[in-house]
């Protein structure tokens, strides 16, 4: 126990652990991404129903969903104890500091680009995971997605977040390899091609579901009524 | 050329410190960023002022004694120098340089440009050796070491302790600086009896010393004047991942 209390009190031990966390919740973001692809299956939603019933009723993915919660509460706590740590590292700031010659912009905001996101986290699960799980409205988690992206401000929120994201992962994505010492000469091509999904075409994937729904797809009746009475 | 310095001057670790404008007339391009400084010191003992402290001591980038934080870059512009090898002819006539001290708490200012580094002295001391006795030099061939290891422990060894990897690093942070240590000596059959005691107690020490931690942005790289590779860090986090699953 000592042990692993002076491995979380270390800077490297807490980098390794934000990596493994940052790296888990890439997991969970391209299972997010997969399964809500079949929002474009124009069958009303229904694929996509069966498939939210199946993680409803599965008791694997009930169980996955409480390391879900833990991995983001540890990276987002993790990041913000780092980012303050390192701030205050350096009391009397240089006068002339060319920073930006020598780093690229994705590594300096992190931090910035990581709490945008998780604004959102905190606006969308209150959009879907609320009503559809905790409130239980009885609507179709189909109808309320197609209904809220119906409004271009939510829309455009949701994709400044997800460019935002995209840039978190730009930097976090291969950020999490080297600190746990797997980039080197042999693999950096490959974790920079495979971090590719995760910040390019995820992100690029998830932007395109508010603009269907808003310029593509045409509300069932079901979803038009919600609100309404 | 003629150039106009903002020197940074702090009389002692508690003075608040301010940037003094400095006057350098006819300097030559010839002239090194510090044989500049030496000019400009002369004139100021000259009139009777207290002359500006700056560290140096080899002047040709091999003691890692220099270090100045120039227009905000460490070691000033260019890749690969430390700040004795820099020459005025990388400057423009009539700029404005700004001359700064390495900053970060973990560096304490003694006086003006000076500051204490005695922090990676006791990183160093935690661990950066080995403790077996090995005896004169060995038998070229007695221990044989690849020649891609070696080459990569040789780099790692060409670290010449200056710290512009603190200096530079948003974070304060000296990751750099013990990964060229811990890498060096992992890497070879000597050092990597040890290796397991040596990285804990190096980052122990880092982190005493109240480093900042690395958030990869690679700063430390690109303004070290060994070119030392991020890879070394990497290297580092592996060892120190491997050594807290190893040790007993
Ligand atoms: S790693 Fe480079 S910048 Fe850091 S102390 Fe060594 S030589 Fe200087
Ligand atoms: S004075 Fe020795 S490295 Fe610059």
């Amino acid at each position: 126990m000592s042990k692993l209390i002076t491995f979380y009190k270390s800077s490297i031990g807490k980098k390794i652990l934000m990596s493994l966390t940052g790296l888990f919740l890439c997991t969970f973001l391209m299972e997010h991404f997969v399964g809500n692809l079949l929002l474009f299956k124009e069958d009303g939603g229904r694929a996509y129903e069966a498939y939210t019933e199946f993680l409803l009723g599965n008791p694997v993915i009930r169980f996955v969903e409480i390391f879900l919660l833990v991995g983001f509460v540890l990276h987002i706590f993790l990041g913000v104890v780092v980012w303050w740590k390192n701030r205050t590292s350096r009391s009397h700031n240089y006068v002339e500091f060319r920073l930006k010659d020598n780093t690229p912009l994705a590594s300096r905001i992190t931090i910035w680009t990581g709490s945008f996101v998780f604004i959102f986290l905190v606006i969308h699960l209150n959009s879907f995971f609320v009503p559809s799980r905790i409130t239980d409205t009885k609507v179709p988690l189909y109808d309320l997605v197609a209904q809220a992206f119906q409004s271009p401000l939510y829309d455009g929120f949701y994709i400044l977040a997800l460019i935002l994201l995209g840039y978190h992962l730009k930097h976090g994505f291969q950020s999490g390899f080297q600190t746990l010492g797997l980039l080197n000469k042999k693999y950096s091509t490959l974790v920079e091609l495979f971090g590719m999904i995760f910040w390019l075409i995820i992100p690029l994937g998830f932007a395109c579901m508010p603009l269907y729904f808003l310029l593509i797809h045409k509300l069932g009746p079901s979803a038009m009524t919600i609100g309404v009475n | 050329m003629n150039i106009t310095l903002k020197v940074w001057r702090q009389r002692n670790p508690n003075d608040t410190g301010r940037l003094v404008t400095y006057e350098a007339k006819n300097v030559s391009t010839h002239m090194s960023f510090l044989e500049m400084l030496d000019v400009v010191n002369n004139d100021l003992v000259k009139k009777g002022e207290d002359p500006i402290a700056f560290d140096h001591d080899c002047r040709e980038g091999i003691c890692g004694s220099c270090g100045l934080m120039i227009n905000g870059r460490a070691h000033g512009p260019g890749r690969g120098i430390a700040t004795c090898q820099l020459h005025m002819r990388g400057f423009k006539d009539g700029e404005v340089i700004v001359v700064e001290p390495w900053r970060a708490n973990a560096f304490p200012i003694i006086k003006d440009l000076v500051v204490d580094r005695t922090a990676f002295e006791r990183i160093m001391q935690a661990g950066g050796y080995t403790s077996a006795k090995t005896g004169g030099v060995p038998d070229g061939n007695a221990v044989l070491v690849p020649k891609p290891v070696a080459e990569d422990a040789m780099d790692a060894a060409s670290c010449i302790g200056c710290g512009a990897c603190v200096a530079a690093c948003p974070n304060s942070s000296a990751m750099l600086f013990v990964a060229a240590k811990v890498s060096q000596l992992a890497l070879l059959p000597q050092g990597k009896a040890e290796r397991t005691q040596r990285v804990l107690a190096m980052v122990d020490q880092m982190d005493k010393e109240g480093f900042g931690n690395c958030s990869n942005n690679y700063a430390c790289e690109a303004e070290c004047p060994k070119e030392i590779k991020v890879t070394h860090i990497a290297r580092m986090n592996r060892e120190y991942l491997r050594a807290n699953l190893v040790e007993k």
